[in-house]
């Protein structure tokens, strides 16, 4: 093992990373769910043969061609940075990870690059319906292509279907369906595609909205507003139906990170679930940890006992079950697992030993310890904690935690009520008067965003320390290269990412302020 | 009727699919080739614009296909993706980098107000088109001459230089490689052009520039493989499993496997006619024999770097650390899993091919480049 890790090298590691994925994150869902809605527009085109739709499209498309490539770049450096800055992880996982990674790319990324090629230059070279079809492809593969990546995700959030092998010192895929159908991973990806048509119906719904505030293209301007209404409002009842799904999901599987978001220091039965509250310092101390307690809440009593365990009197976990152990609900404390993962890597020590000695005996011994079910339940999967070095050290920031739930939920439900008074108003034919809805719905154009970022804050802050949950921390992970040497490329990529966003604003703004070719 | 697959059969087996994907990669980069043309072919900015619209339509080929490769690598040979990208983090940073100005560059050049200019983008293109095969090139030399890492008992890389990659560029044959690489795609991109493109004048000083690109990818290329046949390699000896240092290692591979051989002839052959008929024979059609040509080259070079007991990723700092097909790969079950998805391979193409076709039945004219269409 690598001792003696640099803390810098870790931190700034992260935040390359997080840097390269907020970026990516700032473009995909519109690709995401832009394509969609162009899919929807042309299909009525071609289904009523009404120039109007044709027209309606193009201008969305001109606007879907200028974000997309912007994804595709971040993507490929996020794809590579799995090597460049995570390269202990990309061995330990590589048997994994590497498998939806490379599906992605052969059944996704393809469909999704041939086919944009034809919905931008085909109009005039393919038949109508060929250029439909390219259409609906491209938005399948764009979606095809998050199913990949969220189904890795879902697997370092909880880690199904492998085995370790001790020869080669990796965990090892022996059930590719226990990964794809991971519970968890079939709650992000339907959570987090509903959550990009979200956004880009808002993104259509708030430029719609301008050009009536402007008195300006009002047929384009109603007509979007429509679909994206309707689809708009479908998403986010989508979103809100998942986002739960997820959240019930977290609190089995990882109970830690639910109890972060929750701020529940102590577990409970009758738990009242937190509309919002804000965090004020204490003395209070979880191990040598100091946590934040409520200055101020507004809690729905009972409900988050209802929500995760069925009834009121359910008892959901805290913070403190987890730190200190719960005998009557069989948890192990912290202090616990690390000796159990100091047992399981003093046993790979071991056998890597025997190894370079070719002591037969000894490694056919260790090799049916390894096999043995008992000593990986037991042992085995508390491997990732031998690396902790005080028990606090497995609570993720509550602060940031908490917040960015909180905050993502209360967006999420304020997104339901924008798209069904956007519905509202357009069937009672009042919209273009609704000077003051207008305005409302164009300046929610960004919220969509900081949902979605918070909602992948929440994932991954969550989850600290660990890389893999219980089985790798972010600092086992990092490649051993210079601190410097990752600090110079976060700013080079930071200046990078910066320019083209502001490049990209500002091309998006003119076009828009253009508007349609008529 | 019941038949196994063996771990070796697998790993040799993904071995193809990369080497197959870096050929294809090593053909696409006519892209990034015709891109390093900008500032010197066109005479003017309507054939500027032409060459960019041309390359534009398949810039996602190639990009994707450096996607789908760095992926398949991960999952089939992930040691060598821990190891490389882990250690050689200044190489390859730097190719992400080309590759991510590029992604932008097309759809934003010439459109109103992009903040930075046109003129910067183009530099973009230009850079993205020089670096990227280059680079491209030396990393991939190092499968031929090794780079500075060890491995631990737990397959934890350890690079040791300081310059994490960038000591590649001091040797020349990386070097002669890189620019073999660079040159080819310079030739695939004329070709590209001449065919996809409807002015003679810029027909003409294609050809004109196809003569000046093929006469130092000759002299770096000749000089690239004749110091391979006779360099020493770095072979996995059968008895131990060691890795040990043989004389005539590659020249040994040709000649122990001889349909790479005849695929390698076979490829410079293609890439020699593709270049002869555009020059003699006025042919617009080069580019689909010199494609074919660079794409059975690279293969059957990828082929003799990882078959016949060769180590594809050396180590000259540790030789015993050195990277093989075998100890890198993954287990029997994500490379047998992966062969299943791997058979979609052909409908993929087939796809491509279609939409190709579809989008290149007429050429980019004068006509169309002022339209109001979709363009960069």
């Amino acid at each position: 093992m690598i001792e003696n890790i640099d803390l810098d090298l870790v931190d700034w590691s992260r935040a390359q990373f997080a840097l390269t994925a907020i970026y990516h994150w700032l473009f995909v869902p519109l690709t995401l769910g832009l394509s969609f809605i162009l899919a929807i527009m042309e299909t009525i085109y071609v289904r009523t043969g009404k120039e109007e739709w044709k027209r309606i499209t193009q201008f969305w498309m001109t606007l879907f061609g200028i974000n997309f490539a912007i994804g595709i770049a971040t993507g490929i450096i996020l794809e590579f940075e799995f090597g460049t800055n995570w390269s202990n992880y990309s061995w330990f996982v590589g048997d994994i990870f590497g498998a939806p990674l490379a599906m992605e790319a052969i059944l996704a990324f393809f469909l999704e690059s041939t086919f944009v090629a034809v919905m931008f230059f085909g109009w005039n070279k393919v038949s109508k319906k060929y250029h439909m079809v390219s259409t609906w492809l491209v938005a399948i593969g764009a979606s095809l292509s998050a199913l990949w990546i969220l189904v890795a995700n879902a697997w370092m959030q909880n880690p199904v279907g492998m085995m370790f092998n001790p020869d080669t010192a990796r965990n090892e895929m022996v059930n590719f369906w226990a990964i794809l159908f991971n519970q968890v991973a079939v709650d992000k990806f339907l959570h987090t595609i509903s959550s990009g048509f979200l956004l880009a119906s808002m993104f259509v719904l708030g430029i719609s909205a301008w050009f009536l505030l402007r008195k300006r293209e009002d047929l384009l301007a109603k007509r979007s507003i429509l679909v994206a209404g309707v689809f708009g409002l479908l998403s986010s009842l989508l979103v809100a139906f998942t986002g739960d799904g997820s959240a019930r999901r977290v609190s089995k599987v990882q109970p830690v990170k639910f109890a972060s978001m929750e701020a529940l220091y102590e577990g409970k039965n009758n738990a009242g679930l937190i509309a919002f509250g804000i965090l004020k310092d204490t003395n209070k101390k979880i191990g040598e940890k100091s946590v934040k307690e409520f200055a101020f809440k507004i809690e729905i009593p009972g409900l988050l006992s209802v929500l995760t365990g069925g009834d009121k009197d359910a008892y959901v976990q805290g913070l403190a079950d987890h730190m200190f152990g719960n005998e009557k609900l069989g948890i192990i404390s912290v202090p616990d697992k690390i000796q159990r993962g100091i047992v399981a890597r003093d046993a790979l020590t071991s056998y890597k030993r025997a190894k370079l000695i070719n002591d037969t005996a000894q490694i056919e011994a260790l090799k049916g310890v390894f096999n043995d079910k008992d000593f990986h339940n037991k042992y085995f999967r508390y491997f990732g904690y031998a690396s902790i070095n005080k028990p606090e050290d497995v609570i993720p920031d509550v602060t940031i935690s908490f917040y960015s739930f909180h905050f993502m939920v209360i967006l999420g439900f304020l997104f339901i009520m924008i798209f069904s008074a956007a519905l509202y108003l357009l069937f009672r034919g009042t919209i273009a008067d609704k000077r003051w809805f207008l305005w409302i719905a164009l300046l929610s154009i960004p919220l969509p965003y900081v949902a979605g970022e918070l909602g992948w804050i929440l994932t991954e802050v969550g989850r600290q320390p660990w890389i893999i949950q219980d089985m790798m921390t972010v600092s086992k992970a990092v490649s051993q290269i210079s601190t410097g040497s990752v600090i110079t490329t976060f700013i080079l990529f930071a200046v990078l990412f910066t320019g083209l966003l502001i490049s990209e604003i500002s091309i998006m703004v003119k076009q828009i302020k253009t508007g349609p070719k008529h | 009727m019941t038949f196994t697959i063996s771990h070796l059969f697998l790993q040799h087996y993904w071995w193809i699919i990369i080497s197959l994907l870096a050929s294809f990669l090593v053909f696409l980069m006519f892209v990034q080739g015709g891109q390093s043309l900008i500032y010197s072919l066109p005479q003017n900015n309507l054939q500027k614009k032409m060459i960019v619209n041309s390359l534009g339509r398949k810039w996602e080929f190639t990009f994707t296909t450096l996607v789908t490769f760095g992926g398949a690598f991960f999952a089939s040979f992930p040691l060598f993706y821990a190891t490389s990208f882990g250690g050689a983090y200044w190489v390859w940073i730097a190719i992400l980098f080309s590759f991510t100005i590029q992604a932008i560059a097309y759809e934003f050049r010439s459109k109103p107000n992009n903040v930075f200019g046109q003129k910067t983008f183009d530099l973009f293109l230009f850079l993205n088109g020089s670096l990227g095969p280059f680079l491209i090139g030396v990393a991939v030399a190092t499968f031929f001459t090794g780079a500075m890492f060890s491995l631990n008992r737990m397959n934890q890389v350890h690079w040791a230089t300081p310059w994490y990659g960038l000591e590649a560029l001091l040797n020349v044959r990386n070097l002669a490689l890189g620019f073999a690489v660079l040159f080819i795609a310079r030739i695939n991109g004329l070709l590209y052009i001449i065919n996809s493109v409807d002015d003679e004048s810029l027909i003409k000083r294609s050809v004109k520039r196809l003569i000046t690109n093929s006469i130092p990818f000759l002299i770096f290329f000749l000089y690239f493989i004749v110091s391979l046949l006779v360099s020493k390699g770095f072979a996995v000896d059968s008895v131990t499993g060691n890795i040990i240092i043989e004389k005539f290692k590659y020249l040994h591979n040709f000649v122990e496997m001889p349909v790479v051989l005849v695929l390698f002839l076979a490829g410079v052959i293609g890439v020699l006619s593709g270049i002869g008929i555009t020059i003699l024979k006025k042919s617009v059609t080069g580019i689909w024999f010199s494609g074919a040509g660079t794409i059975l080259s690279v293969f059957s070079l990828f082929l003799i770097a990882g078959f016949n007991g060769t180590s594809f990723y050396p180590s000259i700092y540790d030789l015993q650390s050195s990277l093989t097909i075998r100890n890198a790969s993954s287990s029997l079950f994500t490379l047998k899993t992966m062969m299943y998805v791997s058979f979609i391979m052909p409908f993929v193409i087939a796809y491509i091919w279609y939409a190709w076709k579809a989008i290149n039945r007429t050429k980019i004219t004068e006509g169309e480049m002022n339209s109001d269409g979709h363009a960069y």
